[in-house]
């Protein structure tokens, strides 16, 4: 009667064991479904939305200009970002706000990116913490699959301006 | 084929979230890790699993990818951690207050080394794992200790 059990249980363990090791390889290699939440990528991703990453670029370091990607947070490994790739290394970002006089730029690192939220009234990114290295890229999002009314391959950039045009 | 599907699986999780072991190229780390210079290089074990939540102490020898290169990773020791003042060495800055979520890092063999005096404080999320002994050459397996050069830091951040 015990022997069965633990035969059970372990066959269980087993199991487990490879369908996350399965899982694990799924989401570091290829991609996986995700909900997003805050409010700095509207109107392209709304809070509470889902959708689907792919990790395949990143390992082909084929991130590009106009990609959304979701990161690590610079300040906290623990938790992620999902922001758009505005320029990547050796481009020249604009610094200053729209409403400074004298305009101010920086070029963007070796091995790094500057990422920016859709929604620049309402977003904590580069403009505050600096450009991120590209090792924190997790995967680039490029399908929403809810809401509904949204599902799709996701726009470009509303805020076409910010990107550089060297 | 069926074996196959269980233990590829198994195999790369374990490889990538448990340990592994690499080699170690470069005198940045001299003399703890390749002291013989390109002669023998040593091969470390790097333990995943400890740094799984990203915790690291003061004088732990650690592998991460590099802030200026992703293709590349680097093994340096761990000399502040957040809210930590360092005390640099070439650094554009004398003094750096180590911001929130990152660490500094530096080899053993200052003058030789690619790090944080050149690069800044970087972010924990770049952490790889913690490389805890040296497996070969034979004569010198040996558990890597976390020893922090007393002279290093300035100011130690309050524990709480």
């Amino acid at each position: 009667m015990l022997r069965g059990v633990l035969g059970k249980t372990f066959r269980l363990i087993g199991y487990t064991i490879q369908y996350g090791c399965i899982a694990h390889c799924a989401f570091e290699y290829v991609g996986g479904v995700l909900m997003c939440s805050g409010p700095s990528m509207e109107p392209t991703i709304q809070n509470s939305d889902i959708v689907f990453a792919e990790n395949l670029s990143r390992h082909f370091y084929g991130i590009q200009r106009g990609d959304i990607v979701i990161a690590k947070s610079p300040s906290d490994p623990k938790s992620n970002i999902c922001k758009r790739v505005i320029g990547l290394e050796g481009d020249k970002i604009v610094t200053n706000s729209p409403s400074d006089f004298f305009k101010s730029h920086s070029y963007v690192p070796t091995g790094h990116v500057w990422l920016e939220g859709d929604n620049l009234q309402n977003s904590t990114d580069s403009r505050y913490y600096g450009p991120i290295p590209y090792g924190l890229i997790r995967g680039r999002i490029f399908f929403k699959i809810w809401p509904l009314s949204d599902f799709g391959f996701l726009r470009d950039s509303p805020n076409g301006h910010r990107f550089s045009d060297d | 084929c069926k074996g196959f599907f269980v233990a590829v699986p198994v195999a790369v999780t374990f490889l990538d979230r448990v340990a592994c072991v690499a080699r170690v190229e470069g005198a940045s780390m001299q003399p703890s890790l390749n002291p013989g210079g390109s002669q023998s290089s040593d091969v470390v074990l790097l333990n995943h699993w400890k740094v799984r939540n990203f915790e690291v102490q003061r004088g732990d020898i650690v592998s991460l990818v590099s802030p200026k290169n992703p293709e590349q990773k680097i093994i340096k020791r761990v000399i502040a951690l957040e809210g930590d003042i360092v005390k640099t060495i070439g650094h554009k800055n004398r003094y750096v207050k180590v911001p929130r979520g990152h660490i500094w890092v530096e080899g053993d063999h200052h003058g030789h080394s690619f790090d944080s005096n050149s690069f800044g404080p970087v972010s924990l999320g770049l952490l790889h794992a913690h490389a805890t002994h040296i497996l070969w050459p034979p004569e010198r397996w040996q558990k890597l200790e976390s020893v922090l050069p007393p002279e290093r830091l300035l100011v130690q951040r309050e524990e709480e």
